[in-house]
């Protein structure tokens, strides 16, 4: 790509909700002057420092930040190469990264009056931290879950209920991940004067990519902190999974502008690249849905493809726009990781260091796997350690017992 | 330019009455049985055809509609024979104005400048795409507008009179107005809040306004046809569709005449309506 590339990759996107020529605002009129409101109510949000220690309270005292950067002795041990940290994401209140963007956009949601909120969910860890944070608050939660990751995911779905969502599943197209943003978006259309979208990750119109990167940069401007404690330097390489890519860019991007710092993505290969798979970047090309321009799994004739990823939090035909914007302007490699590859690499992390990983973040292990080795002993990596395996649980014993069979 | 569209307004505003637009899906259930119900709209009534562009993933409609394209996708409809079907049309028929609606993805990957050349040539007259608001102009509307094709705008409850001269800066044919927040399908919305809504618009352009969503019987489209330059029916006529299929969903000897019937009795209730004055 012959475009020149920016003096930061960090000043996006700009007002129309750019990034290059991702992104942007395509829904429908309904949602129009919504989706202003939101963006004028996020900037004031922004600029108003009591916002900032409002978030910064219960960051700290509700959800446990900042969460342990840790040195994973035996893991770099055993791969024998660059010394492994990993950002212990899984270790906030609800298990996941998901906790620090819902927190920030349910405060947002508060300052502008709104009642009622929905999410869509793929593993349900979105779903349990906007379940969580609307018991906090006293707000009514309706989380839309494709039927398929309804069956897969049950210990979430009780979970959603016991805090008092209700949690809806989705017959609609592929009874997942695409579907429940689809049905949440007939949602929102339908009941746009109450009802606040809270989006799980970083795709969706503009405010949302911004809005949810930014509440999600907590992840990375902590790894500057801590990395310097640890080591007194930045780290040389950061690793973490991509389904629309919101734990990635919270690590990412407070780093986007130290040149020295390697970064790597990964998607989702399913049952690899030539068959079904959820690798948007690998497989797929731009195009547009869910209110923005990105890389999407499609056919020729512009349908949207069918994901496939043993993670229901990876199991999307697209990804967030700046992944694509960072993409193309080669800032950020993107790798992928199979089915098979993210199951080793769960078992391998539970046995050497007690952490089952979610299996969405036992992609990004399984790349540390190759990326480490290949490694001086005083290459530090980071990999971000989104989300706990506890939910994955029940799911990963099946496929073992279909394995031993 | 004019287009038929404007033709057809200017028509029917010497008659003294208002259109009725009606909406199927492009290949529901297949492609033949699909043009055989468009060729035989404007003969049961229909002033103004909206075909519908199928999409995997229609985040604006209902259950029905949602139906409707996927049975047209399983069916192998594509955008390109989508076209070839307009061409179909325009062979018997050169008056009738033909709209497409759908969304924008499946044009984008198309390619913008050959889709609007194609369509054109096909005997398409406007476009109404659902996800391109008034901020994404430059992406279909403006180029629609150079190669003269009309860019129908959708208006909401929610565009307010601030948002209205935006909305309305680029759209030319006519006005659709959404009479509920809400998808297609859902439930109907208030004739004389509907009349109210029209006449706010109506401050705002000298552009004909239709109203759609909602509609589903000869009495509902009369009252909304005495507030508006027309009244829109989409989902009714896909369930009408939809109920004449046998059991794996293939098209029976009752398809067209399912269709046709219902476009026949709702366009008695539309011309029953007296044209509100202007």
């Amino acid at each position: 790509m012959n475009q020149r590339l920016p003096n930061s990759f960090r000043t996006g996107p700009d007002e129309h909700g750019h990034f290059g020529n991702f992104g942007g605002r395509f829904v429908a009129e309904t949602l129009m002057p919504l989706i202003l409101d939101l963006e004028k109510a996020y900037a004031a949000a922004k600029a108003d420092p009591s916002f900032q220690r409002e978030m910064n309270g219960y960051l700290k005292d509700y959800v446990g930040r900042p969460s342990p950067l840790y040195f994973a002795e035996r893991l770099t041990e055993h791969l024998g190469g660059a010394k492994i940290y990993l950002k212990r994401e899984e270790l906030n209140h609800t298990g996941s990264h998901k906790v620090n963007n819902v927190l920030g956009q349910i405060l947002v949601a508060r300052r502008m009056g709104k009642k009622r909120i929905i999410a869509e969910t793929g593993a349900g860890q979105h779903g349990v931290a906007t379940a969580t944070l609307c018991a906090r608050f006293g707000l009514e939660c309706i989380v839309y879950m494709g039927a398929v990751d309804v069956a897969r995911q049950a210990p979430n779905v009780f979970r959603m209920e016991m805090l008092g969502a209700k949690v809806v599943p989705v017959q609609s197209g592929t009874r997942t991940l695409k579907d429940a943003m689809n049905e949440a978006l007939r949602d929102w259309v339908t009941n746009v004067h109450n009802t606040f979208y809270c989006i799980g990750t970083i795709a969706g119109p503009h405010p949302y990519p911004m809005m949810v990167r930014d509440f999600q940069c907590v992840i990375g401007n902590e790894v500057r902190t801590q990395m310097q404690e640890a080591e007194g330097r930045l780290p040389d390489s950061l690793v973490a999974c991509i389904g629309g890519g919101s734990n990635a860019m919270g690590l990412f991007h407070p780093f986007l502008d130290d040149p020295s710092v390697e970064i790597f993505g990964v998607e989702a290969a399913g049952h690899g690249l030539t068959q079904l798979h959820a690798a948007s970047i690998a497989g797929g090309r731009p195009g547009v849905l869910h209110g923005n321009r990105t890389y999407l799994l499609m056919n020729d004739d512009g349908q949207i493809q069918d994901a496939h990823s043993i993670s229901a939090g990876l199991d999307y035909p697209g990804i967030g726009p700046e992944h694509s914007w960072l993409h193309e302007t080669g800032r950020v490699t993107y790798l992928s990781a199979t089915d098979d590859e993210a199951l080793d690499a769960f078992m391998l992390l539970s046995r050497l260091e007690g952490i089952p990983p979610a299996l969405e973040s036992a992609h990004a292990i399984a790349k540390v796997m190759e990326l480490a080795p290949k490694r001086p002993r005083d290459h530090l990596m980071v990999v971000n350690l989104s989300g706990r395996g506890d939910k994955d649980i029940p799911q990963i014993t099946e496929i073992l017992k279909g394995r031993k069979q | 330019m004019t287009t038929r569209i404007d033709t057809r307004f200017a028509e029917l505003a010497k008659e003294g009455r208002s259109a009725f637009v009606t909406y199927v899906m492009a290949g529901d259930p297949d492609p033949a049985t699909s043009l055989d119900i468009v060729k035989a709209l404007p003969k049961a009534g229909a002033d103004i055809i909206e075909l519908g562009i199928p999409f995997t993933d229609p985040m604006a409609d209902g259950p029905s509609i949602q139906a409707a394209g996927l049975r047209s996708l399983k069916g192998g409809m594509t955008l390109k024979k989508t076209l070839d079907m307009v061409r179909g049309f325009r062979k018997d028929d050169n008056a009738t104005p033909l709209v497409l609606m759908g969304y924008y993805n499946p044009i984008y990957i198309y390619g913008v400048d050959k889709f609007l050349a194609d369509a054109r040539s096909a005997g398409v007259d406007g476009l109404i795409i659902v996800d391109l608001p008034p901020e994404e102009d430059e992406e279909l509307c403006l180029p629609a507008m150079r190669a003269g094709l009309n860019f129908i705008r959708l208006a909401t409850p929610t565009t307010d009179d601030k948002r209205l001269p935006a909305v309305l800066a680029n759209t030319s044919g006519f006005v659709y107005y959404v009479s509920i927040t809400g998808i297609t399908g859902a439930a109907a919305a208030d004739s004389k809040v509907v009349g109210e809504a029209v006449a706010r618009i109506k401050r705002h352009t000298k552009l004909p306004v239709c109203v759609g969503f909602g509609i589903r019987t000869p009495e509902a489209a009369r009252a909304i046809a005495q507030h508006a330059n027309g009244a829109v029916v989409g989902t009714a006529l896909v369930d009408a569709l939809r109920t004449s299929l046998d059991e794996e969903g293939r098209a029976t000897s009752k398809t067209v005449t399912a269709v046709a019937d219902l476009v026949a009795s709702l366009a008695q209730g539309v011309r029953g309506a007296k044209q509100a004055a202007e």
